[in-house]
């Protein structure tokens, strides 16, 4: 149980330290870091239109998070979500606005598993088979293919095939009887957040609840003994990379039928890294990554509140990640603050004794 | 056939290679002592950041780089803090320092220089031209109007080979990424020889940044290292740890860079051209350069307590 409490602490000290050094920075350049903060807040969770933009930044990260999750646990770090993503994106608006004879529900499940086939292609098979049998790094892998899907979307849109009439380089518009449903008025947030933790169920009973998962996290726990005790591992690299790309695409296909019914050059987003960012903080705990996703939903929203309203850039957004990253990875800070403080006040202590001696 | 006979696409290669080179023997150095670096993207975007911030602020483009080494130097010793004090996961540190890097420098570009840019007015590094090499063929274009830092990638090859396989030094540091057990018992401080391995490459990555920024333009840009930092990661691999290998492979991905722009202007799609040198990367890794090892201890962090 104090095991168990711990990890539960790393991820929230962190956050507070990078917060109070973000705080230090804006104080240093001449901002109040109450009144930027409140800014960041108020847009972040200030009235039902604030909460439902947070909700709906989240659902891209939960389902990215998750797949990252999944493959950090089985020791692989899936550092190319973004292309994944953007691949599935591709892939659905493509059937969105194909195959319209089809009825709503079906065209909405074929839209669905194409985003999921597409970025588990991209973000498992490929940089998945290279691991498992050439030794390739899975780090760069996934990152170069992550490149090259980014650059695929946008050339589909800029002067390939699914460029739409006109000088916006943009993709046609899903057919409507794929969008999802939006659930708070006047805002983005719809039943995509049904599917995101409907995923998020199905990762954590596959990870907790079957063969499979015990496998996978055998591996990742220790690939030797996971070896020695006849698991296929190559097999689980590939399946590991393979599950996480899938869910990096499915995020990218329910976005896609979400919010933006159509492929726009916003590639730059930035979400396999805030992917991360959210695996990291959530320990790679499947409910956990709902929350870290909230979380810097709540950073990005704040951010764009708080540049609007304080003239703070909304990049400090992304120093305070940055710096949450490292104190997670730093989580030998605790217990070494800890002990130095035992020493030190052991030593006044022992000072104190021999003083009166 | 035209475009490879150009002497242009070849000078252009070897700017190219600058910023790819110079972080890739930066993370042999790191990678050589047994710390995984994939943070030379993160260093490279601190090093052009800063190096045009001070040539500013100095009026000095050579005191701008040489602070730009200075805050690599800096960023990389926290790295190296917690990779090696702290025994923190040396990937996951190494994506901090990333995200750190990208979000400080676009976020300090704008509270330092507003929303419009840099200052035109930075000086920027000098190019360098060798009195009668015009009239050479070939060799006269190719270093025709090359930076400084293309200079100082050679002699930065040649020594950091030198230093590597041919000083005490060098062969303290290879031991320490091999087998830090042994070389502890042998007496070596594998701390310090870690802390060395990383620092020298944060400087070598920030020189790489500073590049970009100062040496071909005089302005900084939000997330201008554009990949070049994981790209240099894939050529020190491809070059199997070694800096003459690293440079070797960042002239390849220096010439598909080279060539994607030649070709621009011939009817191809940037957009397809630009995969490049990340599909060349994929192959290499595939296979085509037999496997890669990586330093035994690479990554693992050494605690003798353990």
């Amino acid at each position: 149980m104090k095991i168990k409490w711990m990890s539960m602490l790393a991820p929230v000290v962190a956050s507070l330290l990078a917060i109070i050094i973000g705080a230090i920075l804006v104080g240093v350049l001449g901002f109040n870091p109450l009144s930027v903060y409140g800014s960041m807040l108020s847009g972040a969770f200030g009235g039902w239109y604030a909460i439902g933009s947070t909700l709906t930044m989240a659902i891209p990260l939960i389902f990215i998070g998750l797949g990252i999750a999944l493959a950090f646990k089985a020791g692989l770090f899936n550092i190319g979500a973004d292309g994944q993503y953007w691949i599935g994106a591709m892939v659905t608006v493509w059937l969105g606005y194909h195959l319209n004879g089809l009825p709503g529900w079906l065209h909405m499940i074929v839209m669905l598993l194409g985003a999921m086939v597409a970025g588990g292609l991209w973000g498992g098979i490929i940089p998945g088979l290279a691991k498992a049998y050439r030794g390739a790094h899975e780090v760069i892998t996934t990152m170069m293919m992550s490149y090259i899907g980014i650059l695929l979307a946008r050339y589909m849109i800029e002067e390939g095939p699914m460029k739409a009439k006109g000088f916006t380089p943009q993709s046609p518009m899903i057919d409507q009887s794929t969008w999802l449903k939006v659930l708070i008025p006047q805002t983005q947030f719809t039943t995509a957040v049904i599917l995101a933790l409907a995923a998020v169920l199905v990762v954590w009973f596959l990870l907790y609840r079957t063969t499979m998962g015990y496998q996978l996290r055998a591996v990742g726990f220790n690939q030797r003994a996971a070896k020695y005790a006849g698991m296929n591992v190559p097999l689980y690299s590939i399946l590991a990379l393979g599950l996480s790309g899938v869910l990096a695409g499915l995020g990218g296909g329910v976005q896609m039928m979400a919010t933006d019914h159509r492929l726009l050059d916003s590639f730059a987003s930035g979400y396999g890294y805030t992917g991360i960012v959210v695996a990291l903080l959530a320990r790679n705990n499947p409910f956990g990554v709902i929350l870290a996703s909230i979380f810097f939903a709540a950073l990005t929203t704040g951010g764009g509140n708080m540049q609007m309203f304080s003239g703070v850039p909304a990049s400090l957004t992304n120093v305070l990640e940055g710096l949450i990253v490292f104190f997670v990875a730093a989580e030998r800070l605790i217990p070494m603050a800890r002990d130095w403080y035992r020493t030190r006040r052991t030593g006044k202590h022992s000072v104190a004794i021999s003083e009166k001696g | 056939m035209d475009v490879l006979l150009n002497p242009q696409l070849w000078a252009s290669t070897l700017a190219m290679t600058v910023p790819l080179a110079l972080p890739a023997i930066g993370g042999t150095f790191s990678e050589r002592t047994g710390v995984v670096n994939i943070a030379m993207e993160g260093i490279m975007l601190i090093g052009a950041f800063f190096g045009v911030t001070f040539s500013y602020w100095t009026g000095s483009a050579w005191l701008g780089l040489l602070l730009a080494m200075v805050m690599g130097g800096l960023i990389s010793a926290i790295f190296a803090w917690a990779a090696i004090r702290l025994s923190a996961d040396q990937v996951v540190l190494g994506m901090a320092v990333n995200i750190f890097a990208a979000g400080l420098t676009a976020f300090l570009l704008n509270t330092i220089f507003g929303y419009n840019g840099t200052p035109t007015k930075t000086p920027s590094l000098p190019e360098v031209n060798i009195p009668g090499l015009s009239h050479v063929p070939f060799l006269g274009v190719l270093l025709a109007n090359q930076s400084v830092l293309v200079y100082v990638m050679i002699l930065v090859v040649i020594v950091a080979h030198w230093f590597l396989f041919h000083t005490n030094l060098g062969l303290r540091m290879r031991a320490v990424g091999e087998h830090p057990l042994a070389a502890d018992t042998a007496g070596l401080n594998v701390a310090r020889l870690r802390y060395t391995g990383v620092i020298i490459g944060g400087v070598l990555s920030a020189i790489g940044g500073a590049y970009l920024s100062l040496g071909i333009l005089n302005s900084f840009d939000v997330n201008m290292t554009n990949g070049r930092g994981y790209i240099a990661l894939a050529a020190m691999i491809f070059g199997k740890w070694t800096p003459v290998g690293a440079f070797l492979a960042s002239l390849l991905f220096g010439f598909a860079t080279a060539l994607q722009i030649a070709l621009q202007g011939h009817g191809f799609s940037s957009n397809l051209l630009q995969m490049l040198p990340y599909a060349l990367t994929v192959l290499a890794l595939a296979g085509l350069v037999g496997r890669s090892t990586a330093p035994a201890a690479d990554g693992l962090p050494y605690d003798p307590s353990r």
